[in-house]
């Protein structure tokens, strides 16, 4: 039964992660229609600036506030030199040029970082708290990193929802040549949309470092994770998103904690293939209409 | 009358010309009869490092050549192919420990291996459009390289398994073991380009490009359109294990550093880069990743970069040339030769591929190119 608790939070944990990245993926598609392959690399540079800041003055939050402004401005960049110049175009085009992206930071970051695994410091201590002598299994990081992206989401969903620029973004993604009859700027919504994707991208990948080691790649599978978390949730609904990274975060941590560290990859792939199965678009997504 | 050595040359080309002219297919094989000879002679005159790098180019060029038909004539995307090569260069190994099957049956047996895998995913895959198929074969190229460890009693674990090609007898003894290794790998891709050179020119072909123009005028047409994706990745996957065995016939051994998901980005690569949709673009991408790569990694360990950083090098070339590509040349090596030497296209949209409008429920930029039309 404590085992089962364990197995539980340890996996809200980890689904908070996959939360974050689908999100950040679910904000960019209902923007403009892409699907960003390169936000777990984007996360993995952010992640190694940190690591430079953090090395160079000592404080983990200098560094935890870097990687997100870094992640606004990268994220924000890619949009304006990048994806801009295919949105046009068939939308092949958009999945190969952030394939593109993705193998190419991933070897920008070699080049510069090196292809080995870096340890990466985490805020609060990795040790396991407790209940009188009944231990939880979960750290004070553990409950950071939950607390940390349920803030960011809550954030995003006030911004979203009871400002003006929410409003601004929110009618960019409904239908952009309404929104911009009606006199929104929709360039720099786009880019603004893609800028706060990448800062919860930065968030990710500051909150998984520290358990899975830096390296080049080693966002890859956090991020094809994250991805599997936003298509059960629909790749529309950021609500779905936040509760599809949990269901996934859970069911792998259980996978993990029965059966065998080695097969949560495995599980993982058999959860989207069965998501993809009973529902193409997803568990929330709503009835799809195909264009004729 | 004698005549000279040139004009009973002459004399068999003319007769063989309205051969050759007459169907499709006759031209596919006179192709890669000639490409044969040109192989071979290339093999005996250059040194065994070339005979390696064509080896590496012929498995390059049939898993490339699987993604390319893939990508650029049904419209569908794979990210994943790299694990269907794994799967051929597994089934291949494991043939070739356990059972010592001749080398002939061992490549066809993997490559249907790879083809059964793939009809699997297939069937799943017909449904998914767009993004949803791209991360999913995403996934499978990221978790299939656990199979490896969970199973390692079977698979060897990150050890792999040996696969090794010996060089039959009546070559002699003397006979390079990569040149072998070089015939082997030209032979088995030239008879699998000459196949998908005609199904790409069969009504299959067109089958698959008129599904990727438009899905539902396809289905009018009484395409049946789910059985035509399903078939293409069959395909693909098929030629992806095919690739794979002859991947391992170059490298030796197979095991999970081998597919990596980088891998089957290299292959994605190779397909944009020469074109997608084009077979002989599938063999430039092919010939250019085998040895740009080797270049820059040399050109930078010369100037005094790490290893680690000279290995970094590459793979961010692939990056680059994935977006340069598609922002300034989408119909890659391909479309440049092809418009240089006045032939139409196989395809008449300027895209590589034409848009398939039923990937977006409701795209922005769609809507704003109909109103500029109406």
């Amino acid at each position: 039964m404590v085992e089962f608790l364990e197995f539980t939070l340890q996996g809200i944990s980890a689904g908070m992660i996959y939360a974050a990245i689908a999100l950040s993926l679910v904000l960019i598609w209902r923007g403009t229609r892409v699907l960003n392959y390169s936000q777990g690399a984007l996360a993995m540079l952010t992640s190694f600036i940190a690591l430079e800041i953090e090395y160079r003055t000592g404080n983990y939050w200098f560094a935890f506030v870097g990687a997100l402004i870094s992640g606004l401005i990268i994220g924000g960049a890619v949009e304006r030199l990048v994806t801009r110049q295919v949105i046009n175009k068939p939308p092949l085009n958009a999945v190969i040029v952030t394939i593109g992206l993705l193998i190419g930071i991933e070897g920008l970051a070699g080049v510069f970082f090196g292809g080995n695994n870096r340890s990466f410091p985490t805020p609060f201590s990795p040790v396991g708290l407790s209940i009188g002598s009944v231990a939880l299994g979960i750290t004070r990081n553990d409950i950071f990193i939950a607390g940390a992206v349920l803030l960011a989401a809550g954030l995003l969903a006030v911004v979203f929802q009871y400002t003006s620029i929410g409003l601004r973004l929110r009618a960019t993604a409904f239908n952009l040549p309404v929104a911009r009859l009606l006199g929104v700027r929709v360039g720099g919504m786009l880019t603004l949309g893609w800028a706060l994707a990448g800062l919860l991208g930065a968030l990710a990948g500051m909150l998984v470092s520290p358990s899975t080691l830096l390296s080049p790649n080693s966002m890859d599978t956090i991020f094809v994770l994250g991805f599997t978390a936003a298509v059960i949730g629909g790749l529309e609904s950021p609500g779905g998103a936040v509760v599809g990274g949990l269901i996934l975060g859970i069911v792998l941590s259980y996978a993990g904690g029965y059966l065998g560290s080695e097969v949560v990859n495995l599980f993982g792939l058999a959860a989207l293939l069965l998501v993809l199965m009973l529902r193409p678009t997803g568990l929330f997504s709503s009835a799809p209409a195909r264009r004729v | 009358m004698n005549s000279s050595p040139d004009q009973i040359f002459i004399g068999a080309a003319n007769r063989l010309a309205p051969w050759v002219r007459r169907t499709t297919g006759r031209r596919h094989v006179a192709l890669a009869v000639a490409g044969a000879v040109v192989l071979g002679l290339a093999s005996i005159l250059l040194d065994q490092y070339r005979d390696y790098q064509m080896a590496e180019v012929a498995a390059s060029a049939v898993a490339v050549a699987g993604l390319t038909v893939l990508i650029g004539l049904s419209g569908q995307i794979s990210i994943g192919n790299g694990a269907f090569m794994a799967v051929g260069g597994y089934v291949a190994a494991l043939l070739f420990m356990h059972l010592q099957w001749p080398l002939i049956a061992i490549l066809v047996v993997s490559t249907l291996a790879a083809a059964a895998v793939g009809a699997i995913f297939g069937v799943a895959a017909a449904r998914l459009r767009g993004p949803y198929l791209a991360g999913a074969t995403l996934m499978l190229a990221v978790a299939l390289p656990f199979f490896a460890t969970r199973f390692s009693g079977l698979l060897g674990g990150d050890q792999g398994l040996g696969f090794f090609v010996t060089v039959p007898g009546f070559l002699g003894a003397t006979f390079s073991p990569l040149r072998w290794q070089a015939w082997v790998n030209c032979g088995a891709a030239l008879v699998a380009m000459v196949l998908l050179a005609n199904l790409v020119r069969s009504r299959i072909g067109r089958s698959w490009r008129a599904v990727r123009d438009d899905e539902v005028a396809a289905a009018l047409a009484g395409i049946n359109v789910a059985r035509m994706q399903i078939l293409a990745f069959i395909i693909s996957a098929a030629y992806a294990g095919l690739g794979g065995v002859l991947l391992a016939v170059v490298v030796g051994t197979v095991s999970p550093s081998l597919f990596t998901l980088s891998l089957s980005i290299q292959l994605l690569t190779a397909a944009v880069l020469g074109g997608l949709g084009s077979l002989s673009g599938a063999i430039w991408g092919s010939i250019l990743l085998v040895i740009v790569p080797t270049y820059l990694t040399n050109v930078a360990t010369s100037h005094g970069l790490t290893q680690a950083t000279s290995s970094s090098i590459p793979i961010l070339a692939y990056g680059l040339v994935l977006i340069l590509v598609m922002l300034a040349f989408p119909r890659g090596i391909a479309g440049g030769i092809s418009r240089l030497i006045g032939q139409a296209p196989l395809s008449d949209s300027e895209s590589p591929t034409a848009p398939p409008t039923s990937w977006r429920r409701r795209s922005p930029a769609a809507d704003r190119k109909e109103k500029g039309r109406t």
